[in-house]
C-alpha cells in the first residue's frame, strides 16, 4: 500500500462542493423512477460530507439502478451484472483513500450477485453499499426478481410469481461479519439522507436496502407504501437513524437498539409494518481492508526482499 | 538380475540381493530416471531432492511431478502413485526427455502404473523394494505375481531392494524414511556429492527438532552404503561447475517471484489446480512486499478484485487453470471495453469441464484469444521456459499498462510442477510498478483520448483531479460517454485493435532452431519447446532437413512467420491439444477438426500448416516427436 495516498486524502481541500459539483449527464430514467429520488439525495449527502470528487468512486453493476455513476461528477464503474461488490472490494483495499460507494439493483445483488453479497458482507470491507430494491429486473422489461412478492404476476411469471421472496436485510442479519444493515425508501429523502451519514461514519460495509420506486413495472406495488405511510414503522435509538423531520411525519415509531442482533433479526419478520430505519450495527468487525492492507515498502526493500527469496532458492 | 522376478520361486528375495549387472562404471551426457511410491511415502521429497542436489553440483535438471489424482488414494495400487521424474544433464537440460532408464519403486503396484504408461524403457533398470513378493498376505503375494506378469512383456532389468526392512532399523515408521533411504541409494549410483546433499536436508527439516535431520542422514547412509554394496554400477553424469549464481525452481514459483519483480500487489485468485501453487508461494512470502494473496468466493469473484485493484491504479493479477478460465470470460470483456490493464496466468490442464485437473495440456488457446463474447483483442505470451515464467512477469505487467489492456500468459502443468535451475536474475528497479499517477488530469483530455493512428489512450486513475468519469462495459465515446452510434461503435473497435496491431510491429521475427531452410518446419507453442528442439537437432543429426519455430507471441502474431514458412516444403504444428487423426473413420480434409495453433496459423497467416496434435497428458518425449518428424518429412 501506498502510504502517499493517504496523505493526499488528508491534505486539506481549500475547495467547498457543493451538490451541484457533483452533477454528471441528466439521468435518463422513466419519470417518477424513485432513482432519480436517490441521486439527488446521494449529491446533497456529498455536499453535506464535502466528499472531495475525485476521491469518490460509484460502482455499479447492470441495470437501471446500475446507471447511477454515470450521473454524478466522481469516479465510476458500471462494471457487469452482479460483479459490483469484487471490483469495489479490489479498488478499496488497495486504495484506502477512496470513498468507495456500491449501487446494485435487486436482481443484481440478490440473485446473480448473491455470492458475492453474501462473501460482501463476510469480508466488511469499509464500503457503503446501496440496494436499489424496486422488487422486479426493470431494465429488462419486468422478470421476477428475487424480491419480487409472491403471485405477482411478471413476464416470466405471467402466472404469478412462484416463490416466496427472500428478504434482503433478513438474508444480510444472517451472514457473519454483517456490521451495519438499514432500510430506507427512496421517497422519504430525509430518511435516506440520514441513512447515507451514518454509513459513512460507520467503519465497516454499511448495506443500506433501498425501497424504490419503478413507476413503469411495479407501481403498484410501491405506491401503496408511498401512499399508506402508516404502513411504515420508523425504527429510533440514540444509536440509531433519527431525523427530526422523518420523526415528524411518521405515525409509526418503535425504539430499537441496533446493537440487539435478535431483535434485528426479529424485526425482519414483522408483517404488519415495514420497518425503516437502522436495524444493526457492530463497531467492532474487523474490516477486510484494513486486515490486508499490509506493510508499505519502498522499491529498495522489496528488491533487497526479492534477493533473500532468491537465496532460498539458490543453487 | 532376472526378468520378471516372480515370487512363487523360494527364497525369492534372497536370490535378488546381491546383484550382478556387469556394467560398471558408465558415463552419459544426460540420464532420466524416476522415484515412485504410495501418496504419502514421500517420493516426491526425494526426487525432488536428488533434482535440485543434482542442479546444485552443475549439472543441468528437469523433474517432473507425478501427481495421484486424490489425496490419500488407497496405498498399493496404481492409481496412488505419487513421484518425481528427473533428468539431469552434463548440460542445461531444456525438458523431461524420452522414457527413464532407471527407476525405483516402493512397490509393484506403482510401478505398474509408470509401465501402463510407457514411462519406463524397454531395458529399464527396476529397484523395487523386495518385500512384496514374501509378503504373509497371500493377496499381496498375488498382486505382484500379476503385476510382475504384466511387465514382463519388457526387457526390464529387475533389483530387489530390501527398502522397507533397511529403513526399519533406523525409523520406527518407514512411511516416513524410505524415501531418504531411496535418496541415498540414487546418491550412490549417480556419485552425488554427499555433502551437498546432507545439507539439503538440514534446510528441509530446519523447522523439525534435531533428532529427525539426524536421522534422515542415517537414512541417507544407510542407503549409500547398501548400494556400495550392492550394486556394481554406477551411472555417472559429468557435471559442469555453473559459471553465473544459479536458482532452482519450478514455473509457479518462478511467476511468483516474476510477479514480485514486476510489482505486482495483488493476486486475486480462488484455488484450482494446478495454478494454485503459485499463490501458496506469493501468500507466504507476501507480507514482505505489502502484496496480498486474496482468496476470493469465486474466479468471477478473483478477476473482479484484480480488475477493481488495476482500476485503482494498482497492478495486479489474476490466476486460475481451465474451468475458472471458462468462469472469467465476462469480466475479460469488460477489462478488454473499459481499457483496464489485467494481467491473468492460466496454468492449463487437461480439459473439457474438469478434464485432467493435474496434466500437461495446451488446449486453451483458443478459449484464451476468443473465449469473451464479442470481439476481444488482446496480447497472449506463453513462457516455454522455468526462466520465462520470472521475466514474463515483468514484460506482461508493462504491456498491459502501456496498452490499456489484457495480457494472458499461458503456462500449463509442464511448467508449473518441472523444477529446473536457471541463471540468477540481475533484478532492476525499473521492473518494478511505481504508485498509481495522482497528478492532475490535463483540462484538453479526455479518458479515451485515442491516438488515431496507435489506438493508444491515457487512462486516469481515481484521485486524479479533473479526471472524473465512469467506465463503462457498455460502448463509450472518448469521454467514456455512453454511445451507440455505428460510427461510435467501429472508432472504438478499431481503436482497441489497432493498439495490439501496433504492439505487433514491436516484436521481433521468431527465429527458427535448426536451419533457415529445409523440408520440414515444425511450430510450436509454449512448454513444448524443450521437446521440439531436442528432436529438430536428432533429426538434423540423422541428415534430416528439419527446423522448428517457437512463438512466445499468439495474440498478436510475431511478424514474419509467413517468411519463415515459404522456406520449408512443409510446416507442422505440434501441440498438446486434440486434433482428430486424419486416418480415423468419417475424417476427411474438410472435417478434421485440427490442433489450436495449426488453426491460428492456417486462419491468420493463410499457410497450409498441417496439425499434429496429441492429448496424452503428459510432456511430448523428444524420442517421440522424432518419429513424428521421420514419418512427416515430405518424400523426395
Ligand atoms: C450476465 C448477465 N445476465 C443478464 C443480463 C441482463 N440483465 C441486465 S439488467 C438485468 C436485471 C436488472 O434488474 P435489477 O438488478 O433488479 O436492476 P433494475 O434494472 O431493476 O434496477 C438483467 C437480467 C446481463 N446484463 N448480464
Ligand atoms: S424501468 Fe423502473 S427502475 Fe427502470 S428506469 Fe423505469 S421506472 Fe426506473
Ligand atoms: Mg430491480
Amino acid at each position: 500500500m501506498d502510504t502517499s495516498l493517504l496523505d493526499i486524502s488528508g491534505a486539506p481541500d481549500e475547495r467547498v462542493f457543493k451538490a451541484n459539483d457533483y452533477k454528471g449527464p441528466a439521468a435518463r430514467w422513466c419519470p417518477g423512477c424513485g432513482d432519480f429520488s436517490i441521486l439527488a439525495t446521494t449529491r446533497r449527502f456529498l455536499e453535506s460530507e464535502q466528499l472531495v470528487p475525485e476521491k469518490t468512486l460509484f460502482v455499479s453493476g447492470i441495470g437501471c439502478s446500475a446507471r447511477f455513476p454515470h450521473y454524478l461528477k466522481t469516479y465510476g464503474f458500471h462494471g457487469i451484472h452482479g460483479r459490483a461488490l469484487p471490483l469495489a472490494l479490489g479498488a478499496k483495499m488497495r486504495r484506502p483513500d477512496l470513498n468507495v460507494f456500491v449501487v446494485m439493483g435487486d436482481g443484481d445483488c440478490t440473485s446473480i450477485g448473491a455470492g458475492h453479497w453474501i462473501h460482501g458482507v463476510r469480508y466488511n470491507t469499509n464500503l457503503t453499499v446501496l440496494l436499489l430494491d424496486n422488487n422486479i429486473y426493470g431494465l429488462t422489461k419486468k422478470q421476477t426478481s428475487p424480491t419480487t412478492p409472491v403471485k405477482y404476476v411478471t413476464n416470466t411469471q405471467p402466472q404469478g410469481s412462484y416463490l416466496n421472496p427472500l428478504h434482503p436485510i433478513a438474508v444480510t442479519l444472517g451472514v457473519a461479519n454483517a456490521s451495519f444493515v438499514a432500510q430506507t425508501a427512496d421517497w422519504i429523502p430525509a430518511h435516506l439522507l440520514a441513512t447515507m451519514k451514518a454509513a459513512q461514519k460507520h467503519k465497516g460495509l454499511s448495506f443500506i436496502r433501498i425501497l424504490q420506486r419503478c413507476p413503469k413495472w411495479t407501481v403498484d406495488i410501491m405506491d401503496a407504501k408511498v401512499k399508506t405511510p402508516d404502513e411504515m414503522m420508523i425504527l429510533n435509538h440514540e444509536n440509531g437513524i433519527t431525523d427530526a423531520k422523518v420523526q415528524k411525519m411518521y405515525k409509526n415509531q418503535m425504539e430499537h437498539d441496533p446493537s440487539d442482533l435478535d431483535a434485528a433479526r426479529a424485526l425482519t419478520d414483522m408483517t404488519s409494518h415495514i420497518p425503516l430505519g437502522l436495524f444493526y450495527k457492530n463497531e467492532d468487525i474487523p474490516t477486510y481492508d484494513e486486515l490486508r492492507r499490509g506493510k508499505d515498502f519502498t522499491t529498495e526493500e522489496k528488491m533487497a526482499n526479492i534477493e533473500i527469496e532468491f537465496d532460498r532458492f539458490a543453487v | 538380475m532376472s526378468t520378471s522376478p516372480s515370487a512363487s520361486s523360494e527364497g525369492a528375495q534372497e536370490e535378488y540381493v546381491k546383484v550382478i549387472t556387469g556394467l560398471g562404471d558408465q558415463t552419459f551426457t544426460d540420464h532420466s530416471c524416476e522415484v515412485v511410491s504410495d501418496a504419502g511415502e514421500g517420493a516426491q521429497k526425494c526426487g525432488q531432492g536428488f533434482g535440485s542436489l543434482s542442479a546444485k553440483m552443475g549439472n543441468g535438471a528437469w523433474t517432473v511431478e507425478i501427481i495421484p489424482a486424490e489425496i490419500e488414494p488407497p496405498p498399493r495400487t496404481p492409481g496412488s502413485t505419487s513421484g518425481v521424474g528427473i533428468r539431469i544433464g552434463q548440460n542445461k537440460v531444456t525438458n523431461a526427455g524420452d522414457s527413464v532408464k532407471l527407476v525405483i519403486a516402493f512397490n509393484e503396484q506403482v510401478l505398474l502404473s509408470r509401465h501402463r504408461v510407457n514411462s519406463l524403457a524397454d531395458d529399464c533398470i527396476i529397484l523395487i523394494d523386495s518385500k512384496w513378493s514374501v509378503h504373509k498376505n497371500p493377496k499381496v503375494v498375488a498382486e505382484w505375481d500379476a503385476a510382475m506378469e504384466e511387465m514382463s512383456t519388457k526387457g526390464y532389468q529387475w533389483i530387489m531392494v530390501p527398502l522397507e526392512d533397511e529403513t526399519l532399523k533406523i525409523v520406527e515408521n518407514p512411511k516416513r524414511g524410505k524415501n531418504m533411504f531411496a535418496l541415498g541409494v540414487l546418491c550412490h549410483i549417480y556419485d552425488r556429492d554427499v555433502e551437498i546433499a546432507k545439507d539439503q536436508i538440514a534446510m528441509a527439516f530446519r523447522k523439525k527438532p534435531q533428532a529427525v535431520t539426524d536421522a534422515n542422514h542415517q537414512l541417507l547412509e544407510a542407503g549409500i552404503a547398501w548400494a556400495a554394496e550392492n550394486l556394481d554400477f554406477r551411472f555417472l553424469v559429468p557435471a559442469t561447475p555453473p559459471t553465473s549464481e544459479l536458482v532452482v525452481m519450478n514455473g509457479n514459483e518462478a511467476f511468483g517471484m516474476g510477479a514480485l519483480a514486476a510489482g505486482i500487489d495483488v493476486c486475486a485468485m480462488y484455488p484450482i489446480t494446478p495454478a494454485s501453487s503459485l499463490s501458496h508461494y506469493l501468500a507466504e512470502v507476501y507480507d514482505n512486499f505489502g502484496g496480498v494473496v486474496h482468496q476470493a468466493e469465486d474466479e468471477i469473484g478473483a478477476i473482479g478484485v484484480a480488475l477493481g485493484a488495476s482500476y485503482a491504479g494498482k497492478t495486479a493479477m489474476t490466476i486460475t487453470s481451465g474451468p475458472g478460465l471458462a468462469l472469467k470470460a465476462e469480466f475479460i470483456g469488460l477489462a478488454l471495453m473499459a481499457e483496464i490493464p489485467l494481467v491473468v496466468i492460466n496454468v492449463q490442464r487437461g480439459g473439457p469441464s474438469t478434464g485432467l485437473p493435474t496434466k500437461v495440456e495446451q488446449s486453451d488457446l483458443l478459449c484464451v484469444l476468443y473465449g469473451q463474447p464479442g470481439d476481444g483483442p488482446k496480447v497472449v505470451i506463453a513462457p516455454s521456459t522455468i526462466e520465462e515464467c520470472f521475466h514474463i512477469m515483468t514484460t506482461a505487467r508493462q504491456i498491459a499498462e502501456t496498452l490499456r489492456t489484457t495480457v494472458f500468459i499461458l503456462s500449463d502443468a509442464n511448467l508449473a510442477t518441472g523444477v529446473t535451475p536457471f541463471e540468477r536474475p540481475k533484478l532492476e528497479a525499473s521492473w518494478m510498478a511505481g504508485p498509481p499517477d495522482q497528478t492532475p488530469v490535463d483540462p484538453d483530455s479526455r479518458p479515451y483520448e485515442w491516438d488515431l493512428d496507435t489506438g493508444l489512450s491515457k487512462r486516469f486513475i481515481p484521485g486524479q483531479r479533473g479526471g472524473e468519469h465512469t467506465v463503462t462495459g457498455l460502448n463509450h465515446d472518448e469521454n467514456s460517454t455512453v454511445n451507440y452510434e455505428p460510427q461510435k461503435n467501429e472508432l472504438a473497435h478499431a481503436m482497441r485493435s489497432r493498439k495490439i496491431a501496433v504492439f505487433g510491429e514491436t516484436l521481433n521475427a521468431p527465429i527458427p532452431h535448426g536451419g533457415d531452410e529445409g523440408d520440414i518446419l515444425i511450430i510450436g507453442w509454449g512448454s513444448t519447446r524443450g521437446s521440439i528442439e531436442e528432436a529438430v537437432d536428432r533429426a538434423r543429426a540423422k541428415g534430416l532437413k528439419a527446423s522448428s519455430l517457437h512463438l512466445t507471441f499468439l495474440s498478436p502474431l510475431q511478424p514474419g512467420i509467413s517468411a519463415v514458412c515459404e522456406r520449408f516444403k512443409k510446416i507442422l504444428a505440434v501441440e498438446i491439444n486434440y486434433s482428430d487423426d486424419p486416418d480415423a473413420p468419417h475424417i476427411t480434409k474438410d472435417n478434421r477438426r485440427r490442433g489450436q495453433l495449426a488453426m491460428l496459423l492456417r486462419g491468420q497467416l493463410l499457410i497450409d500448416c498441417g496439425s499434429w496434435g496429441k492429448v496424452p497428458g503428459a510432456p511430448l518425449q523428444p524420442e517421440l516427436l522424432l518419429k513424428v518428424i521421420e514419418s512427416n518429412i515430405p518424400k523426395a
